[in-house]
């Protein structure tokens, strides 16, 4: 019942040298879907990116799209892919309308077409007012919306981004977050990384937490959040003792709902199926025992929590500054 | 590859590299106005009275100059020639065009119509200041098509070599630093400002060991003696620029293939 995979990785790996960029790295994108690489910094989302548009061959592994081999395929996957780097990759002398021609002819479309593409991507991102000045004049907004359309001008299968909203302010990143989801609408594959965890949240249908070069776990936000069990209760008491602690621990622990206790530092987050019932029963089970609760936090899962989980450590990137080359 | 093709994306290529230089009003400058002109004006000039014409076998030093401005311009734009690629490439300007489907070979192809027209006009507009000088080309203007033809030639292998540094550098501070490194003593173990005849033994040697010197020497009688005296020295040059040319397009070639794949 699936139809043909966008993309197909297997056992991926790319080494500069002595570093191992990513490595033993397979996943799936399923065509019309947005698919989200999520990671800290240097934990090879643009590296992956690279291979999968063509401009850095593997070190192992092979890597299909829409069928094609990056490897022995590439002019064809070339032209079937649009590409959003995650550097602005502009030229400051040209204007935003001969990035678009320069592409227009890159990619080999004839004059007139070319021509009536470019007007409609520029009315698309909203840069048709500014499109006759010279990128050295954009803001960093107004050179990420001229980058997509830059990716979108050759009328693309799948579109790569990179970080799109990096740098981004909040407005501008919504605007952005909702063009994509009009592309994948309009039946476009995305392929996209992010290092924001609210990103990857609310706009990927489906994404890939990397770290270290490896894909630690794939699915939906909402899979990978159910996936935890349940959402999570932390209590805090006066007067906390390893003993109350524990005699707490131990009242609430045959409480229907309850699927997960653990005590950390002087308060305990209970994992629990549902909040309503269970808030009410926790005090009630507190006071039984005379604890008197200092503070009680209810929080569903998050994302963040999810990354802790699968990876062993807090999401923070390791190396904000990649050497590029 | 598909000929219609390749020839709309060279063209589009290499308009932007027209484009780029008409929008840099300094680098636009300097570019028509260039220093070069100022040796051959300044230094013409005052090395007119130290030049002993016994030694330097030409009417005046400006005269004698100009071949070697002719051939250090050549030198200049050659070598300087693959200073945008390196902005591309760090920028990841580069890695956009090569996510497109053109010929791996397009953006370089380029690059060469572009350094290759712009040093060619540079060397008409040096040969029309030298003219209102006094120079005039003792060959007359079949010699001056020579002469274009010679400093493109050396161009091609001199471009290379910029480009294969721009692929192969780690950092732009490398690329400018290995251009000094190259550039000067190109110029001044050569036969550009003082004939080889003038020049202590061991420096001779090792002039006679850069082709900017034969480039030169083939260049110069153009311009003060005549075709008797020129077409022995260009033939023998002509033989030079295609080693030179035939390395350092090895050479390129190969740092090309390991950047790009
Ligand atoms: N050209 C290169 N030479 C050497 N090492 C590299 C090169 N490019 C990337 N790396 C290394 O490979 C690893 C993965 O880098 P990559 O750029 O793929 O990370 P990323 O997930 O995109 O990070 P970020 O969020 O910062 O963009 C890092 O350790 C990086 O230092
Ligand atoms: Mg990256």
């Amino acid at each position: 019942m699936n139809p043909s995979p966008a993309i197909e990785v297997t056992n991926l790996g790319k080494t500069y040298g002595a570093v191992t960029a990513i490595e033993d790295l397979s996943l799936t994108v399923q065509t019309g879907e947005i698919f989200g690489l999520l990671g800290p910094n240097g934990a090879g989302k643009s590296t992956t990116l690279r291979i999968l548009i063509t401009v850095l061959p593997p070190s192992s592994g092979t890597a299909r799209v829409l069928g094609h081999d990056v490897r022995t395929e590439a002019d064809t996957v070339r032209s079937l892919i649009g590409y959003v780097p995650q550097e602005r990759a502009i030229d400051r002398f040209l204007t935003g309308r001969e990035h678009l021609e320069l592409l227009g002819d890159l990619y080999h479309l004839p004059k007139h077409d070319a021509k009536t593409r470019i007007d409609e991507l520029l009315r698309l991102v909203n840069l048709e007012e500014h499109a006759d000045r010279v990128a050295k004049t954009y803001s960093g907004g107004m050179k990420r919306k001229l980058d997509i359309a830059c990716g979108l001008l050759p009328n693309p299968n799948i579109v790569f981004l990179d970080e799109p909203t990096l740098g981004l302010d909040v407005q501008s990143r919504l605007r952005i977050w909702d063009y994509i989801r009009q592309l994948r609408d309009n039946g476009l594959t995305i392929v996209m990384t992010t290092n924001y965890l609210e990103e990857a949240d609310q706009l990927c249908d489906r994404l890939a937490i990397i770290d270290h070069g490896n894909i630690r776990v794939t699915g939906s936000p909402k899979e990978l959040k159910a996936g935890l069990g349940g959402d999570r209760l932390s209590v805090t008491i006066q007067h906390s003792t390893p003993e109350k602690l524990a005699k707490l621990s131990g009242g609430v622990r045959p409480l229907p709902f309850v699927r997960d206790i653990r005590e950390v530092r002087n308060s305990l987050h209970i994992r629990v199926e549902s909040p309503e019932k269970s808030l009410p029963a926790v005090m009630e089970v507190a006071n039984h025992l005379d604890c008197a609760i200092d503070s009680i936090e209810y929080q569903r899962p998050r994302l963040e929590d999810v990354f802790v989980t699968y990876t062993g450590h807090p999401f923070t990137g390791e190396d904000p500054i990649i050497p590029k080359m | 590859m598909n000929v219609h093709h390749y020839r709309q994306e060279v063209l589009a290529l290499t308009m932007r590299w027209v484009r780029r230089l008409s929008r840099e009003k300094f680098s636009m400058l300097f570019t028509l106005v260039q220093p070069m002109l100022f040796w051959l004006i300044f230094f013409g000039s005052l090395f007119q009275r130290a030049a002993d014409i016994q030694i330097i076998q030409a009417p005046n030093y400006m005269s004698f100059l100009a071949g070697g401005v002719v051939v250090m311009t050549v030198l200049n734009n050659g070598l300087a020639g693959g200073v945008d690629l390196l902005f591309d490439k760090e920028n990841g300007f580069l890695e956009r065009l090569m996510s497109t489907p053109i010929h791996r070979t397009s953006v370089i192809v380029s690059r060469y119509l572009f350094v290759i027209t712009i040093t060619g006009m540079q060397i008409l507009v040096i040969l029309s200041i030298a003219f209102i000088f006094g120079v005039r080309p003792e060959t007359g203007l079949p010699g001056i098509a020579v002469m274009l033809v010679i400093g493109m030639l050396f161009g091609v292998g001199l471009t290379a070599i910029s480009m294969a540094m721009a692929f192969s550098v780690k950092s732009h501070g490398d690329f400018f630093s290995v251009l000094g490194f190259l550039s000067l003593p190109m110029i001044f173990l050569s036969s550009a400002l003082v004939p080889l005849s003038a020049m202590p033994g061991w420096m001779q040697v090792l002039a006679l060991m850069n082709p900017m010197t034969w480039v030169i020497d083939a260049v110069r009688p153009l311009i003060i003696t005549g075709w008797d005296a020129a077409i022995p020295q260009v033939a023998i040059a002509l033989g030079i620029l295609a080693l030179f040319d035939a390395l350092c397009l090895y050479g390129g070639t190969r740092a090309f293939r390991r950047a790009i794949g």
